[in-house]
């Protein structure tokens, strides 16, 4: 990546201001995901619908951002590390609207547990708690990679999302346990698969958020790649 | 000699690998204007029907580069290569062949469009003249021809006796791309070529040039990177007389390896 500052000062400017807003975009995203998880976890209806809420504000700035995106191209034609730069962000900020969208599945999900009454254990899953935390960890470990554009850190966060993948299926193979236990929790059940399947997808956002990092860093495009091939690529720079 | 450069835009994790024939070899290539060293020790390769583009900063020698490959030079006494330029085994420089003949073979497009104070018929007929006894018939075939190729046939051929500075500027430029085909050149070399056009002219020189490189190789000098990155297989990036980098162009615009290359590119240069 390049360093250095641009003849034309504008430019380095209107860079600036996307990768700060993207930034805050990470953050609110992240803060959105935790909220919708505490309110599954303390089936609280008031979180619910505040990580609902929140999700407009996402998508506002996923439009601000495409604006200032499509600007910086049509004025500055970017080349090289800056290319790469504005096509990780114009990719990041996709992500980080869908994360946004999975927190606020997540709040829904809540939502109808709650409203179905009765008992509220579906959170009591380990694998789902787990899984949660360790989708929030590289979530917050993307963007900390994607704020210092550290491309080795980025190659671990791919390696560790293959954990929540695991989580994920030892999920649904207890819900599908309580579902032939008891046909009453099925509704409950189908529910918390949504909220299963938002998770992992929140952690394959992530590892989205890495392979961009990489991208603008080493220049190497790891996509569909096994995590040994991205560590390679990011060790041979 | 095979150009070893692998093709596809950046660097995946699977690149697939294609090679180009080379059609010059330039090699320990010096040039001196009078005392002072223009160009260092420049090793490269041209590669046959394709674009290579030469980018850089103002006096980093590109130019100097493209008057070596035809001995443009030669015109000017204190002026002096060293090294090899290699074409069909003949070094171009120390070359015994007639100089007119070697700048018909290499033929060059310069900045501002020159046409001789003639009709548009004989600025393309002249050149002709000079290289091959033709009938009338037989030269009438190759104007047309010439012109057609630079996609200039139909704007003109209604007025073949007009003078040929009375076309706009991006006519009179396709007009000389026309006088340099119709000697049969092997190699184009394109000095700026749009750099005193509109853009309109200019989208048509480099749609020009891309069809070119089915039948010719071509160089082009640019100041303009983008133009060097729409019309161009191979950039090569040069500065205070050196060669820092050359490659393919997808590689150079999207991941150059020398941090001197990025900082041109992107604008970040002095």
């Amino acid at each position: 990546m390049v360093t250095g500052d641009h003849t034309m000062q504008k430019y380095d400017v209107e860079l600036e201001q996307i990768r700060s807003r993207i930034l805050q975009m990470g953050g609110l995203a992240e803060s959105q995901f935790k909220l919708a998880m505490e309110a599954f976890e303390t089936a609280d209806i008031d979180k619910a619908d505040t990580a609902i809420a929140s999700d407009r504000r996402l998508n506002d700035l996923q439009l601000e951002l495409d604006v200032m995106v499509n600007q910086l191209i049509a004025r500055r034609q970017p080349t090289a590390g800056d290319l790469r730069m504005v096509m990780g962000v114009a990719k990041t900020i996709t992500d980080l609207e869908r994360i946004g969208d999975e927190a606020a599945k997540i709040g829904r999900a809540v939502r109808w547990l709650k409203e179905k009454g009765g008992n509220f254990r579906m959170n009591r899953i380990p694998d789902l708690r787990q899984s949660g935390e360790s989708a929030a960890r590289l979530l917050h470990r993307s963007l900390d990679a994607f704020a210092r554009l550290d491309g080795h850190a980025a190659a671990s966060i791919i390696r560790d999302d293959a954990g929540i993948d695991d989580r994920f299926r030892a999920t649904l193979r207890q819900l599908v346990t309580y579902m032939m236990e008891d046909p009453r929790s099925i509704s409950s059940a189908i529910d918390t698969v949504w909220i299963a399947k938002a998770i992992e997808r929140v952690g394959d956002h992530a590892k989205n958020i890495s392979e961009h990092v990489i991208f603008i860093a080493h220049g190497t495009d790891v996509r569909h790649a096994s995590p040994e091939e991205v560590e390679r690529a990011v060790l041979r720079e | 000699m095979e150009v070893t450069l692998k093709s596809g835009a950046t660097d995946t994790v699977a690149a697939s690998g294609a090679a180009a024939r080379s059609k010059m070899s330039i090699r320990n290539l010096q040039f001196y204007y009078g005392k002072f060293h223009a160009l260092k020790n420049v090793n490269l390769e041209i590669a046959e029907k394709k674009v290579t583009a030469f980018i850089g900063p103002s006096g980093c020698g590109k130019s100097t580069l493209l008057r070596v490959f035809n001995r443009m030079f030669e015109l000017y006494p204190e002026q002096r290569a060293d090294g090899e330029v290699m074409m069909d085994g003949d070094n171009v420089i120390r070359s015994k062949q007639d100089v007119a003949l070697i700048r018909a073979k290499i033929g060059m497009v310069f900045q501002k469009p020159t046409p001789f104070p003639m009709t548009i018929y004989e600025n393309i007929a002249f050149g002709v003249r000079l290289f091959e006894n033709m009938t009338k018939a037989q030269l009438d075939e190759r104007v047309e021809w010439a012109l057609r190729k630079a996609a200039l046939w139909n704007e003109v051929k209604d007025k073949l006796q007009q003078a040929g500075t009375s076309l706009s500027g991006g006519q009179q430029q396709r007009l000389c791309i026309a006088r340099t085909i119709a000697v049969k050149p092997e190699v184009i070399l394109f000095d700026e070529p749009c750099s005193a056009l509109d853009p309109i002219s200019t989208s048509k020189i480099e749609e020009l040039i891309d069809e070119l490189k089915q039948e010719y190789t071509v160089a082009i000098v640019t100041h303009n990177m983008q133009q060097a990155a729409r019309v161009s297989d191979y950039t090569a990036y040069m500065y205070l007389g050196e060669l820092l980098e050359f490659g393919e162009t997808d590689q150079i615009f999207i991941k150059p390896k020398r941090k001197e290359t990025e900082d041109y590119i992107t604008g970040r240069f002095g």
